[in-house]
């Protein structure tokens, strides 16, 4: 523990040298701060091969609050992907970072980002959570406003804070009456409470909201696409990567003190979980911007993330230990896999914004033979965020099928019974094949074909450490998804906790699980062992015969040019009209007029219907409300001076009213 | 075991012919009498003699098209039982990477049609992936009907379980799952009335276009693929439709083999009276199929 807390402070601090030198000074804050998530990396993942339990407590003179952090397998879980992805991205951004605006104070406020979310992973008090999660929120809306001379980084901006403060007052509220029901804010308190709280419902609703913000469930993920793309791409990463699990984790944590969980706190998940799965990806399908793609994909995984908690939830409500197994086991795993796919795309988009300026999908192309490594990479974390066999994200995915047959197969299960399984199946069976879609349109219209424009022409591959970071999460994809069998069983430490078991009792069952996913292993082996056969026996057949290099075929027309390949939004066109009643899409159209037609546009572009529907009606309304107010401001120095004349009148009446 | 592995080699041997058996029908009830029913087997020996020409904006990526297109439907293959004999290995949830291995295929695949910057590919891979990403949900749901009415979310212990009486205590729920699937197979295959694989108009193609630039062996790769996915798709079908009747092993692959190869005159009989569809129209022939397979997984619960 207290290497784990001085690895923290490290990280923390590791920003300060990049203020004060200039060019050295960001080397020293990266190196720094690689150290010092590298040793948090050994430390949490010690921990919770071991299954420790630690904790640590020292008073403090602020009211309600103390040092009390703790480690247990959920938070020593939840601790591997944060130090992991914090010291890929410390690496990748140093190279990353050089020559653009802001260079100078963003390690600090990296350091502060990871440092604050390793503290609200770690802390079991609930004033010490609720600072942690500020300064994870106000040290990311610094980085998210690195660009700030750009007016929609500077909305963005505004867009993020607002709502992640929304998101925290749910927070007040929840933590509030939690410690008024307990006498105190330490966790260990709530969870001897938890058998008497009066409206654990009301407590679900709130972590939900204020946590939900934060993960990105739909209809509160609106700040995700404006903020990710407005922040330099490794802070992008990490965001993506593993500040929206903080919100995850937080509401794991809080389930696990609220005590034995009813039905519909799973069915609620399930229902969120799947229309932000099938929603995110839709959304994705319809962006033409590389990281607000990337964006929406993280609100479908986080979908995917709350299916799995949800058939959790609903496998402990009924009391099938399998089921929850499952569900938690596949929703877990799904975070750590997301978080290094996610982590992946987002250093891969830096590389390519980087090397070409632009991230419109549109107007890149061929990109694979300028940037071969970075290609490579990029089509591994695509391939795995579809869920495609043999790496990581199938078998996530896989692991909440598994529960849903098992409800479905229960002897004597009913309808009613078996619904939440059938939902289950059917979103991800259609989440799968939309970001498989969402993929290879986003892969081919970047790296593929021809270049559309001149920069992505010119465009040059990404030096070493972004490189190495990048192809150090493609490994982690292929081992995690070929590993499978032996990964799995580790997350029963983790699994238990969070579903409330009995010590030692998940571990077990999950070595059921580790024998299924050892035949599953043996066909992803069998698939690559019979593609390299098929590349090899390709090469000696054509060896030997005459091979040419031509063009494309192009039906005999003269002059192909690279406008005439498909676009990405033509090619995501008949998905996005199957689903347009969903989809908000507007279309701007100047048509060929006459006979020999001088110009025509065509501009497509999808708006959120969250923020469109929802949130700008009510702040809007909220503002016009509150702008009748403004008749007080009327500038009048004497009317002012009544007011304060006023205002101690009332106060001293109302004190002295009171004896 | 022994008889799991004649089940596979037979199928690796046998799937070009069910591509020629579906050709002869189409021919015999066009007035025709058609190539031979051996043509494919001709066409994959000279495929493999040719050599390649491979276009110029196409890069390392191009080969693996084929060579993951073929290893993904050998990989399906080695999860397909028979009847009675249960496939080389199944596990619970052997459905699901059933499903997903297509997935992978149809990803790179797409992804080697992009690669050669041509907008015929590009129009291929588009409707490809927008096909596929509605058929996936009625396949799945489908298989989870039938799995549902044999208790076991494996595909051996499906297609074992299925009994004589499977058809008289569940036959709403079977018809209901083979019409969705048989949909599915059409789709998923390149099928009329999804798609006409005898077209040679580009635009109008689907997965023809998508290996349009693919030539020699990595077409004999791809084309021999193909057929095995047909096979496969027609295997899952025919398993649904004829219940292990727990006679001996060879009686049950003959059974099979029968059953496939009248899936296959099946087929070619839909392909001679049917004109494709529109393709705005295909989408909303795989939502009906998303919800007859759905209504077939509700009523399974109804009925058993």
């Amino acid at each position: 523990m207290a290497l784990l807390l001085s690895a923290i402070v490290l990280v923390a601090f590791s920003g300060v040298p990049a203020l004060v030198g200039r060019g050295r000074g960001g080397g020293i804050a990266a190196v720094l701060a690689m150290l010092g998530a590298a040793t948090g990396l050994v430390v949490s993942t010690l921990a919770f091969l071991r299954g420790d339990l630690v904790s640590y407590f020292h008073a403090w003179p602020i009211p309600y609050a103390a040092f009390s952090v703790g480690l247990d397998p959920l938070s020593s879980f939840f601790l591997i992907p944060i130090f992991l992805l914090t010291a890929l991205s410390a690496l990748y951004g140093r190279a990353y970072m050089r020559g653009r605006a802001g260079a100078g104070r963003s390690p600090l406020f990296f350091g502060l980002l990871a440092a604050g979310m390793a503290m609200v992973v770690i802390a079991r008090n609930g004033m010490l959570f609720l600072i942690s999660w500020e300064m994870m929120a106000i040290a990311s809306f610094f980085l998210v406003t690195l660009d700030d001379d750009r007016a929609n980084v500077r909305r963005a901006g505004i867009t993020y804070l607002v709502a992640t403060h929304i998101g925290t007052a749910f927070l007040l509220a929840l933590f509030a009456l939690m410690a008024a029901h307990a006498g105190s804010m330490e966790f260990s308190e709530w969870k001897g409470a938890a058998a008497s709280l009066p409206s654990a419902g009301a407590l679900f609703i709130l972590a939900l909201v204020g946590f939900g913000t934060k993960a990105g469930f739909i209809p509160l993920h609106v700040w995700l696409p404006e903020a990710h793309p407005a922040a330099p791409s490794h802070v992008s990463a990490l965001m993506s990567g593993v500040m929206i699990k903080t919100g995850i984790y937080g509401l794991m944590r809080i389930l696990t003190l609220l005590g034995a969980p009813p039905e519909w706190w799973g069915w609620t998940l399930i229902a969120i979980g799947a229309i932000s799965g099938v929603m995110g990806v839709l959304y994705a399908l319809a962006q033409h911007e590389l990281k607000a793609l990337l964006a929406y994909h993280s609100v479908e995984n986080i979908g995917i993330i709350a299916i799995g908690f949800g058939l959790g939830l609903f496998g402990v409500s009924r009391g099938m230990p399998v089921v929850a197994l499952l569900g938690f086991g596949g929703a877990l795993l799904h975070v750590l896999n997301h978080a290094i796919f996610k982590g992946l795309l987002f250093l891969g988009a830096g590389a390519v914004i980087r090397a070409s300026g632009t991230g419109e999908i549109d107007r890149l192309g061929g990109l694979l033979k300028r940037m071969p490594h970075t290609a490579a990479a990029f089509l591994v974390g695509s391939a795995a965020i579809s869920g495609l066999p043999p790496l990581n994200g199938f078998v996530s995915e896989f692991l909440i099928y598994l529960g849903a047959f098992a409800i479905l197969v229960t002897p004597g299960a009913t309808i009613y019974g078996a619904l939440p399984a059938l939902i289950v199946i059917a979103s991800l069976a259609l989440i799968g094949g939309l970001a498989a879609a969402c993929f290879t349109k986003a892969f081919g219209t970047i790296f593929l074909g021809e270049p559309r424009c001149d920069e992505a022409a010119r465009a040059q591959e990404a030096p070493i450490p972004m490189l190495a970071s990048m192809m150090i999460l493609a490994a982690a994809c292929l081992c995690i998804g070929l590993a499978a069998p032996a990964v799995v069983p580790l997350l029963g430490g983790a699994v238990g906790v969070a579903a409330g078991f009995a010590e030692g009792a998940a571990p077990s069952a999950l070595a059921e699980a580790a024998a299924i996913l050892a035949k599953l292993v043996v066909v992803f082996a069998a698939l690559i062992a019979i593609a390299c056969a098929a590349l090899s026996l390709r090469r000696r057949l054509l060896a030997c015969r005459a091979v040419t290099r031509t063009a494309t075929w192009d039906c005999g027309y003269a002059r192909p040019a690279p406008s005439m390949q498909y676009t990405a939004s033509s090619f995501a066109q008949p998905l996005t009209n199957s689903f347009g009643m969903l989809l908000n899409i507007h279309e701007e159209r100047e048509a060929p007029q006459g006979l020999f037609p001088q110009r025509a546009a065509f501009a497509s572009h999808a708006r959120d219907v969250a923020r469109e529907g929802l949130f700008d009606p009510i702040f809007s309304a909220v503002a016009s409300a509150l702008a009748r107010l403004r008749v007080i401001q009327h500038g009048n120095v004497h009317l002012y001076i009544l007011y304060i004349a006023v205002a101690l009148i009332v106060l001293l009446l109302w004190a002295f009213g009171g004896r | 075991m022994a008889y799991s592995w004649i089940h596979i080699l037979l199928m690796f041997l046998l799937a070009p012919l069910l591509v020629g058996v579906i050709t002869r029908v189409k021919a015999v009830i066009a007035g025709r009498h058609g190539q031979p029913v051996l043509q494919l087997y001709f066409d994959l020996w000279k495929l493999m003699h040719k050599g390649a020409a491979i276009s110029r904006t196409t890069t390392w990526l191009f080969p693996f098209g084929p060579a993951a297109t073929i290893a993904a439907a050998m990989a399906a293959a080695i999860l397909m039982p028979c009847g009675g004999i249960s496939a080389l290995i199944s596990f619970p949830g052997d459905l699901v990477l059933f499903a997903y291995l297509f997935g992978l295929a149809r990803f790179v695949t797409i992804l080697a049609a992009l690669d050669t910057g041509s907008s015929f590919e590009g129009m291929g891979a588009s409707r490809e992936a927008a096909f596929s990403a509605l058929a996936e949900p009625v396949l799945l749901l489908a298989l989870a009907a039938l799995a549902r009415l044999a208790q076991s979310s494996s595909l051996s212990g499906i297609f074992g379980a299925a009994g004589a009486t499977l058809w008289s205590s569940s036959g709403a729920t079977l018809t209901l799952a083979i019409a969705a699937m048989f949909v599915v197979m059409l789709a998923e295959n390149s099928r009329i009335p999804v798609d006409d694989p005898t077209t040679h108009l580009e635009l109008t193609m689907i997965h023809e276009v998508m290996v349009l630039d693919h030539g020699g062996p990595d077409l004999a790769l791809i084309t021999w693929s193909a057929s095995l996915k047909l096979w496969l798709f027609a295997s899952l079908i025919a398993g649904a439709a004829l219940p292990a009747l727990g006679t001996s092993p060879a009686a049950a692959l003959a059974l099979h083999v029968a059953g496939v190869f009248s899936l296959g005159i099946a087929v070619g009989l839909v392909e001679s009276m049917m004109a494709r569809l529109k393709l705005v129209r295909v989408p909303q022939l795989l939502t009906g199929a998303i919800a007859l397979a759905l209504l077939a997984l509700i009523l399974s619960f109804l009925m058993r």
